[in-house]
């Protein structure tokens, strides 16, 4: 489905990918962990096709992103949604106009009727009701922004939904919430997903696969148990972070 | 010399953000309701600050000139100069002047606030192109309400000139009509409307640039901002003199 091939980036002299390998196969859940300026959103951001890179490839679907631009790379980005680590809500828009705003934008001239329609079925997957339809972001709290946000990154029905730090700044019910919705997401919608995180317990508890990224590389790569038992020093210290205070 | 090199490439970036949003402005779909939209900001948004310089613009030049001519005995020319002041000069530059101040900052600082916080990447990812969505109904917009707000401000300031020259420089209404219809012709007029369509184009493009560029948070916001009105500024006062050498030399 993702296929990330010898990946490298840098800004200016500050290398940030360093030859970045990864597989997503379809209808799996990939985390990748990291601490803060690893690299992570850069990771996420070429996937999508924000960011080229220096050098390697990524293909979504057998079509490499990196190779296109302009509209062609605009109808490739209709797989993808994305779920920003703020939200990134339109603040200028409501609850509706911001849920509804990829379908609009995928079929101009849709009824408004059938747009309500599929914005509160997708607003009632993330338990949010109609209440919130005409409210502003800048009334909600965290957790119901990011709700709104996934809201809005599964009204098209994506084939993947992209997480950038989906459980940042989230008290422990509501990142346990969260987390719930991803694994709903996946079996629920049959989407595959790639979150990115610093979040050890949220990611041990969604991925079907985990990578750990560091210093530009992936220090270890693997189903969940694999990655417990690498042997690299990084990867050790970094999940005994958590581990040891379980 | 660095920062000679770092100007000239911001520079080149901007013409290609400009050659960028010419070619989104040319694909469907065609926005009208966010030109719309932004017709209603720029353009009836601004008719009072507008309307309120030209008005006082038009009386000021009038006191003067009134009292400059009164000494030659020409104090019937003053419609006429001033007419043409305004629809040459003053009424397309002091317009895009105070459209910037109040439009382009915001302009500026609603994108630049939209990339910092990834609202810019969030539509990027849902295969909505931000230039096309957030730029091209800016930049449209623009290059048609600043010459409908120079109308504005050339009638205001007409009207203003009126009252002063006849009700308080007690000028005879005859000759300053006369002249007027002399002196000014609708060459004067349309010579300021290609001017205030070409600001249009700058300002507008000057001040997107620098929001859909920001970077570095609340600060870069507000430095982008801050540099947008700056540049654009600049930029009227060098494009309104290249224009009005070329139309002088002709």
């Amino acid at each position: 489905m993702i296929e990330v091939n010898d990946l490298w980036k840098s800004f200016k002299d500050n290398p940030v990918l360093k030859g970045i390998t990864l597989s997503i196969p379809a209808g799996q859940t990939y985390v990748v962990l990291g601490g803060s300026g690893s690299g992570k959103t850069v990771l996420m951001k070429h996937v999508i096709g924000l960011f080229k890179p220096d050098r390697g490839s990524v293909t979504v679907n057998g079509v490499e992103l990196s190779g296109l631009s302009g509209k062609a790379l605009t109808e490739a980005r209709r797989v993808f949604g994305m779920v920003f680590q703020g939200a990134a809500l339109f603040d200028s828009m409501t609850v509706f106009e911001n849920v509804a705003f990829p379908l609009r934008e995928k079929r101009r001239g849709v009824k408004l009727d059938e747009v309500r329609a599929r914005c509160l079925e997708k607003l009632r997957v993330v338990d949010l009701g109609e209440e919130v339809l005409e409210r502003f972001p800048s009334e909600l709290s965290g957790g119901m922004r990011k709700r709104v946000a996934l809201a809005r990154a599964l009204v098209s029905d994506p084939q993947v939904v992209l997480y950038d730090e989906p459980t940042t700044g989230l008290d422990p019910i509501t990142t346990d919430y969260v987390d719930g919705m991803i694994k709903a997401a996946k079996e629920r919608l049959g989407v595959t997903s790639m979150v990115i995180s610093h979040d050890i317990a949220s990611a041990f508890r969604v991925a079907d696969r985990l990578a750990v990224l560091y210093d530009g590389h992936l220090a270890a790569e693997g189903t969940p148990a694999e990655v417990k038992a690498s042997k690299d020093p990084y990867v050790q210290k970094f999940l005994s972070t958590w581990f040891e205070k379980q | 010399m660095r920062r000679l090199a770092a100007a000239l490439e911001d520079f080149g970036q901007m013409l290609f953000f400009f050659l960028e949003t010419l070619a989104w402005a040319l694909r469907p779909p065609y926005r009208l309701e966010l030109i719309l939209s932004q017709m209603a900001f720029i353009g009836v948004g601004s008719m009072f600050i507008v309307g309120v310089t030209g008005t006082f613009t038009g009386m000021v030049l009038a006191l003067q000139f009134g009292y400059a001519m009164k000494q030659f005995a020409a104090d019937g020319y003053v419609g006429g100069s001033v007419a043409v002041a305004l629809t040459r000069e003053l009424a397309p530059v002091l317009t895009a002047l105070m459209v910037t101040g109040r439009s382009g900052s915001a302009i500026s600082t609603e994108l630049g606030t939209m990339r910092v916080t990834e609202q810019i990447d969030a539509m990027d990812s849902m295969a909505v192109n931000p230039i096309q969505y957030l730029v091209v109904p800016r930049v449209i917009a623009s290059v048609l309400m600043f010459p409908a707000l120079t109308m504005l401000f050339n009638a205001l300031g007409f009207a203003g000139a009126y009252v002063m020259g006849i009700y308080v420089s007690a000028i005879p209404e005859g000759p300053f009509l006369e002249h007027t219809r002399q002196i000014m012709a609708p060459a004067d007029i349309w010579h300021g409307l290609w001017k205030a369509l070409v600001f249009g184009l700058v300002v507008s493009v000057v001040t997107t640039w620098r929001g859909y560029s920001a970077s570095g948070g609340s600060r870069g916001v507000g430095e982008g901002t801050t540099r947008a009105v700056v540049a654009s500024s600049i930029g009227i006062l060098v494009v309104d003199y290249a224009m009005t050498l070329v139309s002088v030399a002709r």
